[in-house]
């Protein structure tokens, strides 16, 4: 067995402790990851799944237990600069134009300008924007600055993308191009992803494993894995086997809100 | 992008319509001040002689209000004519002196607001990574405001010796304040998630200060520098007054003082070219505030 992506071991988040407005966020989380998978985390609202992303991102540290990523502290792995991150927001740098916004993890990290350039440049073709990389943030639709921040986020070959609801601010038909282009770009790349998300298709047609949380503390509840063929395409969102885990998953749901409220 | 194509297309008058908007209202607004001050000086100001006014007519106002005599409110085209006039027996007609020592006060204001500028943004920087800092400092930097510059300047003066380079350090005392204040809370203005992004990327604090920071506190800074462009001087011409230096614009506005009651329209002519050098300043730092941040959302929008 190789060494996993991430290992999370026994970890327990809690914020405020010692203090009456503490919370358990996370209790408890076991969980491993390949290289090469594509990871979504789903749960109701409160449920700790962007905190467990955030540990895994080292930006925030767990209470109790530990995360080896590539056999390394998170901490250590932040430092390599294995983790490539997309937030909802797209978070581009308004005085930057598109490319420029791409340069910026390799001018942090000393990329020789030639090479920056070649990479912005080939990341704006992965993400279909070839033509616009002399434009600013402001002339982009939304759709188009995540695929930025996308792009940016893997310049620098990261071994672990973490993306955090990174569709929730687009409309329906944008978000399921998105998908598509995700998952394009994982099959081409290899990249191990880690995904946060409320949407249970969203969930379904980009992973190969969902982990479902239970807030309040939030643990693991199950970890379903994806039977569907690797390659995703249209025809897989009218799969029978698509719906039967999309129905298992929200079946599962509604039990943990069905019991949160009892 | 369709927005920049369309604006590619029109003319350089279309383009810049608001701008040329701005300043024709500016422009209305100075004559209607102008038609304003006649007007009193018409209806309650003293009588008009035909040797007293390019038009040649008589005129008796019709009341007669002391705050709108020739005295306290000279006819505007003696004030323009005083500029003609020789500033002393046989000297260089008034607008050269002018012109000199607006140059004088000049480099005294923009030494001081580069001295005041570099000033305010270090200790910015400085107050917005050391909260300790700035709790113990913030306190004496206000403090250090709310002290009479009239008080200050004559120390300084003592302090630093008589010349122009004194009046460069009152007049950054004035104009560090406002850097200071708006540096802090650029440099604290962007997004959690854009610093939570430099952290993804190990960054150091000095290049998230450089690449994230500074960025995004410039449009504070530069609307800070602007205050501090026209306070910068106001600084010098008030340092030049305790400083008994002559050459500048505060010497010529002491001066023109002492003889107001024969020659009111030479202190107005003083006043209207202390206000210029204030304005062009401001207007100057304004230029560059549009072209440091002309391809950010907000500043097209707003234009």
């Amino acid at each position: 067995m190789p060494t996993p992506v991430a290992s999370i071991q026994n970890v327990t988040k809690v914020f405020n402790p010692g203090k009456p407005n503490r919370v358990v966020a996370l209790e408890d989380i076991h969980l491993e990851i390949q290289a090469g998978e594509f990871i979504s985390l789903i749960g109701p609202s409160g449920c700790g799944k962007s905190t467990l992303l955030r540990l895994i991102g080292d930006l925030t540290s767990p209470s109790t237990g530990a995360i080896l990523i590539n056999g390394k502290s998170a901490q250590q792995a932040r430092l390599d600069r294995d983790y490539g991150m997309v937030f909802q927001a797209a978070t581009l740098y308004e005085w930057r134009n598109v490319l420029q916004n791409i340069e910026l993890p390799l001018e942090i990290m000393k990329y020789p300008k030639e090479e920056r350039i070649a990479r912005a440049e080939k990341m704006l073709r992965l993400v279909e924007l070839e033509k616009f990389g002399k434009l600013f943030p402001w002339q982009l639709s939304g759709g188009m600055q995540q695929r930025v921040s996308i792009a940016r986020a893997l310049a620098f070959e990261p071994k672990l993308l973490l993306m955090d609801e990174p569709f929730g601010a687009l409309d329906e038909m944008t978000r399921e191009r998105m998908q598509m282009e995700v998952q394009r770009i994982w099959r081409e790349t290899g990249i191990t992803i880690v995904f946060v998300t409320h949407g249970i298709p969203e969930a379904v047609f980009l992973s190969t494993r969902v982990v479902l949380l239970s807030p309040r503390p939030g643990r693991i509840a199950e970890v379903i894995p994806v039977d569907l063929p690797k390659e995703r395409t249209d025809e897989t969102r009218e799969d029978p086997r698509f719906f039967e885990i999309a129905n298992h998953l929200r079946e599962k749901l509604r039990e943990i809100e069905r019991t949160q409220r009892n | 992008m369709s927005n920049s194509a369309k604006t590619a297309e029109k003319s350089f008058f279309a383009r810049n319509a608001p701008l040329f908007r701005r300043f024709l209202v500016s422009f209305i607004l100075l004559i209607g001040l102008m038609v304003v001050w006649e007007g009193l000086k018409w209806f309650a100001g003293d009588p008009w002689r035909p040797d007293n006014n390019p038009f040649k007519i008589a005129h008796q106002p019709f009341w007669r209000v002391k705050y709108f005599s020739d005295l306290n409110l000279p006819h505007l085209w003696d004030i323009f004519g005083a500029f003609a006039d020789e500033s002393r027996r046989n000297g260089p007609p008034l607008i050269q002196t002018l012109a000199v020592a607006s140059v004088y006060t000049f480099r005294e204001a923009f030494s001081g607001f580069v001295l005041g500028g570099l000033l305010g943004f270090v200790l910015g920087a400085l107050f917005a990574h050391l909260t300790l800092l700035e709790r113990g400092c913030m306190p004496y930097v206000v403090a250090s405001q709310t002290v009479p510059i009239l008080a200050i300047a004559p120390m300084i003066i003592i302090w630093l010796g008589q010349d122009w380079g004194s009046v460069a350090v009152i007049s950054a005392y004035l104009t560090f304040f406002p850097v200071t204040v708006s540096t802090l809370r650029g440099l604290r203005s962007p997004n959690p998630v854009a610093v939570e992004l430099m952290r993804s990327y190990a960054s150091t604090t000095w290049e998230t200060l450089w690449k994230l920071r500074f960025p995004a506190a410039l449009p504070y800074i530069l609307t800070a520098l602007k205050v501090s462009a026209t306070a910068s001087v106001v600084g010098a011409i008030i340092g030049e007054l305790p400083s008994g230096i002559r050459e500048g614009l505060g010497g010529a506005i002491l001066n023109f003082n002492s003889y107001y009651a024969t020659k009111p329209s030479r202190l107005w002519a003083a006043i209207i070219v202390s206000a210029l050098l204030g304005i062009l300043f401001f207007l100057a730092v304004s230029l560059i505030e549009y072209w440091v941040l002309k391809n950010r959302h907000r500043v097209i929008e707003s234009r």
